[in-house]
Formats: C-alpha cells, structure tokens, sequence
C-alpha cells in the first residue's frame, strides 16, 4: 500500500467537508449516509428523491475513481462472512445512534455537537478493540 | 435544482474518500490498530474536514435558509442517551470487523467486490432492524 502524503488527507478531508457544507447549503440537508439511507427505508420513507440522487452521486463517483485512478477503491481485507457480519453491526449501530463517521464524525462535529462528540470517540474506541481482539483471533489479518 | 445539488454533493463527497484513501479498507484498519503498526492518514482527513465544516457549518446555520429548499432539516436530540453509546457502540465493532464504514462502502460498490456488496446488503438490512428497534423506545 503506497503511502499517502499527510497533504493529500487533509486535501481529500476538505473536499469531503466542503461537500457535507456544500448539501447543507444548498438542500439544508445533513451529508449523513447512514442516515439518508435510513430516510428511505420503511416505516417512515421520506423525501426520497434528493436521497436516491446524493447516493448515486456517491456510488457514480466510485465509478469515476474506477475508470481514472482504479487503485483508490482498495480491495477488502476481511473475507466475506466477515465483512457481512460487519455490514449487520455497522447498519443496526448507526440506526440506533442516528448517524456514523459522515453524520456524528464530519457533520455533528462541525456542528459542535456534544452527542456527536461522544458517539465520535466511542465508535474510534470499539473499532480499535475490535481490531485487536481480530488480530489476536486471526493473527496476520490486519494489514 | 436541489436534486441536482445532492447528485453533486454525493459525487465531490466519493472523490473526497477516495483522494484521501479512506477507500482503502486496509488503511481506515491502519488507524484503528493502535497496537500494530498505526497509520493516521484518517486523522488528516478527519481533521481537514472538521477544521473546514467548523468553519463553515455556523455561517451556513446563521443563513435564514438553505438555497434550494424551505428550511434546515437540523438533528433535534440533544442527550447523551444509551441509544446514542450502545448504537455507536456496536457501530464501531462492525468498522473494525472490515474496515468500511457507509460512505466507503458505496463509494466502493463500483469496483464490484462480492465483499463489498455483501457488506451494503447486511447494512441495509441493520439501518431497517435498528429503526424498527429505536421506534420501539
């Protein structure tokens, strides 16, 4: 994995916060993508159209990273099961604290919000222990 | 309009991940492994788009309204409740288990992974169990 150079994090970090300013601005909607998602799921579907279209600019924008840079989107490191485990966890967890690392990491915290503030540094410190208990599990997994 | 703007938003968002690598499962576990050989890529990209939306998400508050639509569609709840540490809890147990997170994960739906597909299926599946549950309370 090439190194990628602390300016062109923070490069990328902007644009990403430029983006999450840019819905706030214009459509007066939080970049939250749990949480866009949830918004079209039954019982309470709402307002889908601008939703439909934030999720396909990002999944059209993987597409774009694909055709000019392919090795942007890396390839996944934990087997299938594994990553379908992870999918259940991560949906049914930022259900249930209304937001993930775009909605309470990004957005809330640009906000200034106490509740996205904590879940921030609760979610950093069980993936750190998960990563840990894995590697001890599966010794070698992590990268 | 409007729709046209989230299209844009979603589409500088997917670029924004992937220019600063957190479409890179391996680098976003980097981060989290702080026992092994740490990588803090996602602390810059953390920090520049925290630093950049502080300074920006209060100006575009203090507006009377958004541009394209009638009103601020702002979180409400304000408490530091169980929903809020167990759900972020669990939330990140699932990160660590793969190393993708919402966003990553459809932006790296392209590149066609079974992994990845698997992994946005399941999530789809968690965010409408947990609302069933937190409609419960």
């Amino acid at each position: 994995m090439a190194e990628i150079s602390w300016l062109r994090a923070v490069g990328g970090g902007v644009l990403i916060g430029a983006a999450a300013t840019a819905l706030l601005l214009f459509n007066g909607r939080i970049a939250g993508i749990s949480g866009i998602m949830g918004g079209l799921l039954p019982p309470r579907v709402d307002e889908g159209g601008w939703r439909w279209l934030f999720l396909g600019g990002l999944v059209l924008g993987g597409a774009f990273l694909v055709l000019v840079q392919p090795s942007a989107i890396g390839a996944p490191v934990r087997p299938l099961a594994l990553s379908a485990a992870s999918g259940l966890f991560v949906g049914f967890g930022t259900a249930i604290s209304n937001g993930c690392t775009s909605g309470h990491g990004v957005c809330g915290l640009s906000r200034r919000s106490w509740r996205s503030l904590v879940a921030t540094c609760t979610f950093i410190a069980t993936g750190a222990v998960t990563v840990y208990v894995v590697e001890q599990l599966i010794p070698g997994s992590s990268p | 309009m409007s729709r046209l703007s989230a299209f844009l938003c979603g589409f500088v968002f997917a670029l924004g991940l992937g220019i600063s690598g957190m479409t890179q499962p391996a680098r976003v576990i980097g981060f989290l492994d702080v026992a092994g050989a740490w990588d803090a890529t996602l602390l810059y990209v953390m920090g520049g788009a925290v630093v950049f939306g502080n300074l920006a998400f209060p100006r575009v508050i203090a507006r009377r309204r958004p541009v394209l639509s009638a009103a601020f569609a702002l979180p409400v709840r304000s408490s530091i409740d169980a929903g809020l540490v167990i759900g972020a809890g669990l939330f990140g147990i699932g990160w660590g288990l793969s190393g993708y997170c919402p966003g990553p994960a459809m932006v790296s739906l392209a590149a066609g992974s079974s992994s990845v597909m698997a992994f946005v299926a399941c999530m789809t599946l968690g965010i409408f169990l947990g609302r069933r549950v937190l409609d419960r309370f």
